[in-house]
């Protein structure tokens, strides 16, 4: 059998024996102890053809309700927004998608300076003074910042709100896990941070204080206020963020934060059922050496041209070993380009006008909502493109019946939160029209 | 020009490169739906630039970047193999592209097949009982298996077992890993044949051992011939032996993690199941185990009850989740396409050809240079710039001047237990006159250190840009661009 990915040929092949001196390919493996070689075939499907292959995939893909057929108004975490159509264009070009980490800076120069352009666009979102070149995820960021300030106080509890994400808050316990350190959980309240807790919690082993800004809920939380505490005694002040929603919120910067984490995916990368996304890490010069990850920086050649390189690998597992600050190796450089070229297309002004669509169209949907005489929890809150509705049944209940009116519906809070049974996360992008929002509030009518 | 401006740089207030639909709902003022302290004061400074100014400036990048598509890359350890196009395509279909994470189990029934049928599909690869595919890269799966080791040992209520056994070729990432996941790293040495020294294995091992990290065929691109003796030697002080499988390109087929002892198995799908690597990412880094450590796989793991396709959240051992949602799917898809194109015998085929390659151009070029170890290599080797830092010429040097030549250099100065190590991974991807081409140019090399040294130690003398000056770059770091 013959596979086009694979040249050898049997005249390759034996040619090549020859210069090695041996008979048989077999020959190469005989240091492989007889007890532990395998013998037979794998028992795995047989080959397929081009044709076979985009025949039996496209069966497996076609048996998914994907937004395009359907009309969303699923977040929690994951957004469908407009993907600009140049970012798969740049994305494709091999150069860069078949390119290994930059390690050679000579024949790297368009991933490093790609990459120090996203670090820029990601420190200016955030009001930060520098970015790292990207992490895993939003989640496994934001377990990194807060395993990274445990570090750095030589403080063993973290202090993390129960209004950011459910699944960020299970990473970092597992992390922390590994790490010796306790995850200390802070209440809510009306679907914000409550701050007596956090008050109460807070003491001098606190390692960090993590919220999310807009929260779990959608909310947006009183960073200033809990800025105050985060820094009142020794612990670092952590934010994780939807950076879009940054195009119009007062960056956590502007705030005080010590680190600022989040997802890029809303810049330019699909759903794709999780993964892979774009984490993202920003924070102050005083934390640069303690950041984990790549770094590029910039500099100039033997000729005084300015040119890019990793830098400050004094802190990576490659140098450093078991000392570093990070295991991270492997990052999501291409995501990070794909947020890249998003970012720039939408630029100064888009991702304002991108932003602003989001807060208004969330705004028209929670009053369309109230104005129906539906249960909107938390509803006094500022939000930005998400907010929560109490149903008189469960949310799966709901979905199912949605989902028969071509709409994919929100996400069940009741999964993480048993106080929220029959109530719905409900996502408004800049992606869902007047129209398809009209629509949504009306086939729940009958669900209030 | 050889520099290209920063897009920064081609900023000008007024250009757009994006296209909006106009807001359609009735627009509120900013300040009733928002207190004023939470409304940004200063915008962002992104770029302004048109739409063909943007994808200029990406084009101009990609040229001043080095593909697997651009050239040879016989960049050792990372397995630099052909990323088949149709992958990308299929990652691409909307089904895939297109779905949430949320959804009901009952809308994401393919996806949930893929993923189910993965998983199946690695297990049988490697040998183990059952697969996660949370863990996003490798360094991920690597925390990720020593997490369940821990839990295992804490499980039995060995909390003892404090450390983690890596031998003195190890991936930076294994020591790391073991400082992450709250373990202490032990060096065991390698002996004169470049493999885990068995003694010194016995003299490390004892009741405080939680594992062994081997990757093998080791990173010198040896076959751990010991490794049945080894796999008891752990075992029987209580042990586990993970396996990394980041060279795993050598032994698809031929032999398994599983068969060999291994207790974790992690694999990085971004190099031996063609990723591909995006310039540094994003990867996919499953784990498997054996049947003792099933029951702290983090959760949900993916699970059939007939036809349907489910997530298993019943876990009440589980370590807990490594990673948001399921895994980094888009490569996952990638990896699966793979795997359904080549089947058993295309896989097993990839690693014959694969330590075939390696093999001809060891021998090739062993005359040339030094060879710390002579044995049959498997998908990699590894040779020494000894004889031509006596003349001079440093394995850095030769590796600059691979860049003149078109190539991308081999990993230099790693494994760090051989001295001006060059390691070479040809893949089973390339043609016997690619191999032949980069080896005369390796010739050419060394005879130029020993004839006209200076060529070699000012290279490169092609590339857009020349050395850089990596040591301002750490004492003085410039990490973003600052409007002046």
């Amino acid at each position: 059998m013959k596979f086009r990915y694979l040249p050898v040929t049997e005249q390759d092949k034996k040619e090549m024996m020859d210069e090695i001196g041996v008979n048989s390919v077999e020959e190469l493996f005989s240091d492989i102890p007889e007890k532990v070689r395998f013998k037979g075939e794998m028992d795995l499907k047989e080959a397929l053809s081009e044709p076979g292959i985009l025949k039996e995939l496209g069966r497996m893909a076609s048996k998914n309700a994907n937004s395009g057929d359907y009309t969303s108004f699923l977040g929690a975490g994951v957004y469908e927004h407009y993907i600009p159509s140049v970012v798969d264009h740049i994305i494709s070009r091999s150069e860069f998608y078949t390119a290994y980490t930059p390690y050679q800076p000579e024949i790297s120069q368009g991933e490093l300076q790609a990459i120090f352009e996203f670090q820029t666009m990601i420190s200016e979102l955030t009001g930060m003074e520098l970015a790292n070149s990207s992490m895993y995820d939003g989640p496994t960021a934001l377990s990194e910042a807060a395993m990274m300030s445990a570090g750095q106080t030589k403080k063993k509890t973290i202090l993390v709100s129960k209004a950011v994400h459910p699944e960020a808050r299970e990473v970092i316990k597992t992390n922390a896990k590994g790490q010796n350190l306790t995850v200390v959980e802070i209440e809510i309240e009306e679907g914000v941070t409550n701050i007596d807790d956090l008050s109460q919690k807070y003491d001098d082993n606190t390692a960090c204080v993590v919220v999310q800004y807009p929260n779990f809920f959608g909310n947006v939380e009183n960073l200033a206020e809990i800025e105050k505490i985060a820094h009142s005694k020794k612990g670092l002040f952590v934010v994780s963020s939807n950076p879009l929603s940054l195009g119009v919120l007062q960056p956590p910067g502007k705030f005080g934060a010590d680190i600022v984490v989040g997802d890029a995916q809303p810049f330019g990368i699909s759903a794709q059922f999780g993964g892979p996304h774009c984490g993202f890490f920003a924070t102050t010069k005083k934390l640069m050496r303690k950041v984990p990850g790549r770094l590029v920086g910039q500099t100039t050649d033997d000729q005084g041209q300015r040119g890019f390189v990793l830098t400050l690998q004094a802190r990576e597992q490659h140098i450093r070993r078991d000392k570093a600050t990070s295991n991270i190796c492997s990052n999501q450089a291409l995501n990070a380009l794909a947020a890249s070229v998003a970012m720039s297309a939408l630029g100064k002004k888009g991702i304002k006008e991108m932003a602003l669509q989001n807060i208004q169209k969330a705004n028209y949907a929670k009053k369309a909502f109230i104005n129906k005489g539906f249960t909107v929890a938390f509803s006094k809150n500022a939000i930005f493109n998400e907010f929560v509705i109490k149903f008189s049944r469960p949310v799966q209940e709901v979905n199912e019946m949605l989902l028969q009116k071509g709409i994919i519906g929100g996400y069940d809070l009741g999964r993480d939160f048993s106080e929220f049974d029959n109530h719905m996360t409900i996502a408004v992008t800049e992606l869902r029209s007047k129209e398809e929002i009209d629509h949504l509030v009306l086939a729940l009518e009958g669900v209030k | 020009m050889n520099n290209q401006p920063l897009i920064f740089e081609l900023s000008k207030p007024g250009r757009i490169s994006y296209s909006l639909p106009s807001l359609d709902v009735t627009e509120t003022d900013l300040n009733e739906l928002l207190p004023n302290d939470l409304i940004r004061d200063e915008a962002p400074e992104l770029p302004e630039v048109s739409e063909l100014q943007l994808i200029r400036h990406y084009t101009a990048l990609s040229n001043r970047n080095h593909g697997v598509d651009s050239g040879f890359y016989p960049l050792g350890s990372c397995t630099m193999k052909y990323n088949p196009k149709i992958n990308e395509d299929i990652a691409r279909l909307k089904g895939f592209t297109h779905i949430h994470p949320y959804q009901s189990e009952e809308t994401v029934q393919g996806a949930l097949e893929l993923l189910y049928d993965l998983q199946t599909s690695l297990e049988e690869i490697t040998g183990m009982d059952e697969v996660t595919l949370q863990p996003a890269a490798g360094a991920h799966g690597e925390w990720t298996g020593l997490m369940l080791i821990r839990a295992f040992h804490e499980a039995n209520g060995d909390f003892q077992r404090t450390k983690v056994i890596c031998p003195d070729s190890a991936h930076g990432t294994n020591p790391a890993s073991a400082t992450v996941a709250g373990f202490d790293t032990i060096t065991v040495r390698s002996n004169e044949k470049g493999l885990v020294d068995l003694e010194h294995l016995r003299e490390v091992v004892g009741e405080d051992t939680a594992a062994l990290m081997l990757t093998n065929p080791n990173t010198l691109g040896l076959f751990e011939e010991n490794i049945v003796e080894m796999a008891e030697i752990i075992h029987n002080a209580g042990g586990k032996i993970y396996y990394d499988g980041a060279n795993s390109n050598a032994i698809l087929g031929i032999a398994r993690p599983g068969d060999m002892g291994f207790d974790v198995v992690h694999l990085n799908l971004h190099k031996t199941f063609t990723g591909p690597h995006g310039g540094g990412g994003p990867g996919s880094g499953p784990v498997g185990v054996k049947k003792d450590l099933i029951p702290y796989l983090p959760k949900p793991v993916i699970a059939k009850d007939g036809d349907r396709y489910f997530f298993d959240y019943d876990r009440p051992e589980s370590i807990g989740r490594v990673k948001p949602y399921y895994g980094n799917f888009g490569i996952n898809v990638r990896a699966y396409t793979y795997i359904r194109t080549m089947g058993p015998d295309g896989l097993r085929q990839v690693s014959e050809d694969a330590v075939l390659n390696a093999n001809y151009m060891f021998r090739r070029l062993q005359p040339y240079f030094d060879a710390p170890y002579t044995q049959h290599c498997k998908h990699e080797f590894v040779l020494s710039g000894k004889r031509q830092k006596k003349l001079g010429v440093r394995t850095l040097d030769m590796a600059k001047r691979l860049l003149d030549f078109g190539y991308h250099p081999p990993t230099i100065y790693f494994p760090l237990n051989v001295e001006e190590c060059l390691m070479i991974e040809p893949t089973e991807t390339e043609t016997k006159e690619t191999l032949d081409e980069f080896i005369d140019v390796m010739i050419q090399i060394a005879k130029e250190a020993e004839e006209n040294p200076e060529v070699v130690q000012e290279a490169p003398h092609h590339t857009v840009i020349g050395r850089l000056d990596e040591t301002t770059a750490a004492r003085k770091p410039i990490l973003r661009y600052e409007k002046s």
